[in-house]
């Protein structure tokens, strides 16, 4: 489903990533630890198409086309889907009308009948009760004054109504407390299906008690310097990124 | 002396049957014009409105005909009921108009028709000074206007139903000028709620609108201001609020039309804990010049005001917004509180904004904030990356950013009507 292949991207001329090479198939949960400036946030942004981030060298595939000619509501409507790290505050947006224009712009784009308001609110209110999230949140403008986890519920809401087959998770469990990360866990495993898969990219190994992830890899200084499956995650809780960079440079002495 | 004034004044010589000290103020003011003429950039309030290409206009007098019929249904506001008065090209249209029965209270005629029968109880109002050349275009409107609307509500009355007053600029025999001055008068724990609605097609009049409110003790007023005049019209207005004790002002204005529009408002707070109340929007395009100037004087204790207005300019369109607020000695614990937030939409637009804040009262709390900016590209590409194409992020980003300016209308028809106006209105492309 995604293929990203040596991919470097600089930002303000300096390089961030530097050959980072992922591969994600329908139906796997791939997670992405790594230490802080490790590019992270950087990933999840030039997949959904950011300006700012030049891409100078390497390819991204998503079923086999080229990401980077698709401006960021095309590759919305292709399936792409990030949670932001920082979700953006719209007042005078309701969170309702701006979410059923998205999810009919992106259906009209895939030539897909748009849903009337009665099919919209349906779709909605099934989704508000697998999440457990009130409805007052429909009522608000888009994470205009929302608390740090509102607007995390609030990404996991729009993740569930838009029905994306690549979400990419931006450090959505930063700043929660257990039942809001509860939540946002609840939230991807009801997703997950043989169509469908997550990248989630993470500071902590807590999110993935709950989510558990088919692979896990490790991203530092701008690749992905070690894959494995969830016990990894596991060792670098014990061990911290630290122990990670003395087995790198003990390896690569070797 | 210019081709505007000339060709105003040579109009103003038309005698009327009026009494002696309303042809004095007439001619009074008309002096004080010809000697000093039009306000300049160098007069301060002036600086950004330049007024070179309207001296050199010349206008006929309206004479009420017009070469177009006008459609009624076109003035109406769905769903709003209500005494309706139009003025067509400055004239008073009775056949457009419709009182029908008037609520309890609510005593309404035209300034025309009070001037012959009972002009006396006017002369406070019709003679009021207007001493610099900065005021220039009020004291035109004391030398000509002839007619408006003359407006009263009775002390106690809780008038339900809004009165709708509305201006048409219609096509003519050349493009004319026309004045005129509204009295509004609000008794003691009065209510009434008035729209002023400007619009227009295809001409390129020159109007000119003096309002004056005044409000007795806890009378309160909703005044909503819809001026989407036609595009090349040119229209210069002012507004002045007089506030006693406890009464209360709610305006809300949109300043959509006109190719050179000029709003000058004056609020004067006299009676303790009067609160003046101001929210508004312009959104302008093509080379529409607009200018909105509020001067808002605190001068009894205890009085608040809020100013929260926004503004588009796209193309090579000009706003300009000042907002001066003085609490005068005296006015002690009074609170203001001015917003004024401005998007640029095009390199070649222009917004310029001033707050300004002077303070000579003691517990007073005051904030200001002014802005002018661009669309914020983080939510351009939050809204994208969920789906959005760019023309309807921006244009969604847009209309919320000049929405907000309607929350304060209690009315639900008549709020949703001023929205869809608005965002009719915004540009939509990128």
């Amino acid at each position: 489903m995604l293929k990203i292949d040596n991919l470097h991207v600089s930002v303000a001329g300096r390089e961030i990533l530097k050959g980072l090479s992922l591969q994600v198939n329908a139906g796997e949960v791939h997670a992405i630890m790594g230490p802080n400036g490790a590019g992270k946030s950087t990933l999840g942004h030039v997949l959904a198409g950011r300006d700012g981030y030049e891409v100078t060298a390497g390819s991204v595939e998503f079923d086999g086309k080229n990401l980077f000619e698709l401006e960021p509501e095309e590759r919305a409507a292709a399936g792409v889907f990030l949670a932001f790290q920082y979700p953006v505050e719209i007042p005078g947006v309701n969170n309702t009308y701006f979410l059923k224009a998205a999810l009919n712009a992106q259906r009209k784009v895939r030539g897909e009948p748009e849903l009337d308001s009665m099919q919209f609110l349906k779709r909605v209110r099934e989704k508000l009760s697998v999440l457990h999230i009130s409805d007052d949140l429909l009522h608000r403008a888009v994470n205009a004054g929302f608390s740090g986890g509102e607007k995390k519920r609030n990404e996991i809401f729009q993740m569930a109504v838009l029905e994306p087959r690549l979400a990419i998770l931006d450090e959505t469990d930063s700043g929660l407390d257990i039942d809001a990360l509860k939540m946002v866990a609840e939230g991807v495993n009801h997703m997950r299906d043989a169509n469908r898969a997550f990248v989630v990219v993470t500071h902590y190994q807590r999110l993935l008690d709950y989510i558990v992830p088919d692979f896990v890899h490790v991203l530092a200084d701008g690749r992905i310097v070690e894959s494995g499956d969830k016990s990894l995650a596991f060792k670098l809780e014990e061990h911290g990124y630290a122990w990670l960079k003395e087995r790198k440079l003990a390896g690569s002495e070797a | 002396m210019s081709a505007l004034l000339d060709s105003l004044t040579s109009a103003a010589a038309t005698d009327r049957a009026e009494p002696a000290w309303l042809r004095d103020a007439r001619a009074e003011a008309l002096r004080s014009l010809q000697a000093e003429g039009l306000p300049t950039p160098r007069n301060e309030a002036w600086k950004y409105t330049a007024l070179r290409a309207l001296e050199a206009r010349r206008f006929a007098v309206p004479n009420g005909e017009t070469s177009a019929a006008i459609d009624k249904s076109t003035l109406e506001l769905p769903g709003i009921g209500g005494p309706r008065l139009v003025f067509v090209n400055g004239i008073f249209d009775a056949d457009l108009s419709g009182v029908g029965d008037l609520p309890a209270g609510l005593s309404l005629t035209t300034l025309a028709q009070e001037l012959r029968t009972n002009p006396e109880p006017l002369r406070f109002l019709l003679t009021r000074h207007y001493a610099g050349r900065g005021e220039a275009f009020a004291r035109l409107n004391t030398a000509l206007a002839g007619d408006g609307v003359l407006l009263r509500v009775a002390a106690g009355a809780r008038v339900q139903a809004p009165v709708h007053l509305v201006h048409v600029g219609a096509p003519a025999q050349g493009d004319v000028a026309w004045a005129l001055r509204h009295l509004v008068e609000l008794g003691q724990g009065s209510a009434l709620t008035l729209i002023e609605h400007h619009l227009g097609d295809a001409n390129a009049h020159f109007g000119n609108l003096v309002s004056q409110f005044s409000l007795q003790a806890g009378a309160r007023l909703q005044l909503v201001q819809l001026q989407e005049a036609a595009s090349a019209a040119t229209l210069v207005r002012r507004t002045e609020f007089d506030l006693g004790e406890d009464a209360r002002v709610e305006a809300a204005t949109l300043e959509l039309g006109g190719a050179l529009v000029r709003h000058d408002v004056q609020a004067r707070m006299r009676g303790a804990r009067a609160h003046w109340n101001s929210r508004g929007c312009f959104s302008l395009g093509g080379r529409q010049h607009v200018d909105t100037q509020l001067d808002v004087r605190h001068e009894a204790r205890d009085t608040s005001c809020d100013i929260f207005w926004r503004g588009l300019a796209d193309q090579r369109a000009r706003g300009v917004f000042r907002g001066a607020i003085t609490i005068a000695a005296g006015a002690d614990g009074s609170a203001a509180a001015l917003s004024n937030k401005n998007l640029l939409l095009s390199p070649h637009a222009e917004i310029d904004t001033q707050p300004v804040l002077e303070i000579y009262a003691d517990e007073v709390q005051a904030s200001h904030g002014a802005t002018v900016g661009q669309l914020d590209e983080r939510a351009m590409f939050y809204l994208r990356s969920r789906g959005l194409p760019q023309a309807q992020a921006r244009a969604m980003l847009i209309a919320a950013f000049c929405r907000e300016t309607l929350d304060g209308i209690a009315d639900t028809t008549l709020r949703e009507h001023l929205a869809e106006r608005l965002l009719a209105h915004l540009p939509t492309e990128g």
